[in-house]
């Protein structure tokens, strides 16, 4: 897993520690681990592991995290330049996937 | 249980077996022929003989992942409850929202599941979770949600456990048979672009500096297929394979990297019957068209994000048109000298 770590210091995710009630559900959501408990509050760990899914702060019911969600996709960037629209999965329909 | 005085009906009974069908279906969807049509009804399914206290498992209608959930639970008595995903799998949808907050609660008040279990649980994959908020979930329908493991494959043993995962069923692994299974999308994908560019090349194969020859099309142009099958090849299956191996974080790196080795190794055999300007020319084409097409495999990829994928092609999108641009003129200038 250590050798799958893409671009370092890129990931949006933010995290306000002030606001973190330790519930652990950040810890429960993301696939990349992330995140892990220090004490009674959460921490961030594995910052460049972030895949900007957005699971995280959509479960987050402090609102302690934010992140700008995307799907890492060339293709999906590429066809949301041509269409001048945000970057999204073709996948649906008949199309093929992601 | 027992159904009579209820105001409910008995939902439809699967059971965790593959019917012939069932494999031949996965094998085909594999293959990406018919994948989007490959659909089960939304709604709530008995998995054995589940009773008020069972389990309800919650997955997407893409019938592979239906299958997969429900041969996972061999053995036990649970309730299955399929959102409407129209056909894609859970993590995509999730991306796209179908797999969302609202369609929970959609299909939990729809199949009137509080009549049929007593607790107020809900198992969710763990992929599902960038679409769906459990507090949301929660105060609209009283349900609380469990987030899974990340496969199928973990979902029993996290029940029997006590609904507790590791940092392994937590997390998302991209292993060399997962990328293996992934690269005939990639490649089927983009086969159409591959025998356009094949056909241009045959094209452009006439030329000479005497004007424009038939009979080189086929001498030439055939051997320009190959190269550009080459090119294409690793960069839409080498470089996806070889992808931890390769140098370079980003996708476009690794898979220039795997263009210039494989073109290098056919320019080696080849010196003495090409001239070195046209070897040249297909050594920068090779690594420009490769590099391109193991960057779109960042979509397949499980570890990829949004900002990275834009911060690599803002330096690799313009160094493969450089590096296509300059082998091109290469090639075509090597027929005039």
């Amino acid at each position: 897993m250590n050798n799958q770590l893409y671009l370092r210091n890129v990931a949006s995710l933010e995290y306000d520690a002030s606001r973190c009630t330790g519930c652990r559900m950040c810890i429960e959501v993301c696939p990349h681990n992330v995140f892990r408990m220090a004490g009674r509050k959460a921490e961030v760990v594995r910052l460049d592991s972030c895949m900007e899914c957005g699971a995280c702060a959509l479960n987050c019911i402090a609102g302690a995290l934010t992140v700008k969600r995307g799907v890492g996709c060339a293709s999906a960037v590429i066809t949301g330049y041509l269409k001048k629209s945000e970057p999204t999965c073709s996948c649906g329909g008949d199309d093929k996937c992601c | 249980m027992d159904y009579s005085g209820l105001s409910i009906i008995r939902p439809p009974g699967v059971d965790s077996i593959w019917s012939l069908r069932d494999y031949l279906g996965a094998l085909r969807v594999k293959s990406s022929i018919g994948r989007g049509r490959y659909r089960v009804n939304p709604g709530l399914y008995r998995l054995g003989q589940p009773d008020k206290d069972s389990e309800v498992i919650i997955t997407s209608n893409y019938k592979l992942s239906f299958d997969l959930v429900r041969k996972s639970l061999d053995g036990m008595n649970t309730w299955i409850l399929v959102l409407e995903t129209y056909g894609i799998n859970v993590w995509c949808a999730a991306g796209k929202g179908t797999f969302g907050t609202d369609e929970v609660i959609r299909q939990v008040k729809e199949s009137r599941l509080s009549q049929y279990v007593s607790h107020r649980r809900l198992i969710l994959p763990q992929l599902g979770a960038s679409g769906v908020s459990a507090h949301g979930v929660k105060e609209a329908t009283g349900f609380s949600v469990k987030f899974g493991p990340v496969r199928a494959d973990d979902i029993k043993e996290y029940i029997s456990s006590g609904y507790s995962k590791n940092d392994v069923t937590r997390s998302v692994q991209f292993n060399l048979m997962d990328r293996f299974i992934l690269t005939p999308v990639e490649i089927v994908n983009s086969i159409r672009y591959l025998l356009a560019i094949i056909i241009f090349f045959f094209l452009l194969s006439g030329i000479y500096a005497g004007g424009y020859s038939v009979s080189l099309i086929w001498k030439e142009g055939i051997r320009a297929g190959l190269y550009l099958l080459a090119a294409y090849l690793s960069g839409a299956f080498l470089g996806p394979l070889l992808l931890p191996y390769l140098p370079f974080r980003q996708f476009g790196g690794k898979g220039m990297v795997a263009g210039f080795v494989v073109f290098g190794l056919i320019g080696i055999m080849s010196l003495r019957s090409m001239p070195y300007l046209a070897l040249a020319g297909w050594f920068l084409l090779s690594g420009g068209v490769s590099s391109f097409l193991t960057m779109n495999f960042t979509g397949a990829s499980t570890y990829t994000s949004l900002s990275g994928v834009r911060r690599e092609m803002r330096v690799f999108v313009p160094v493969q048109i450089l590096l296509v641009l300059t082998g091109l003129s290469l090639v075509v200038i090597a027929k005039f000298v």
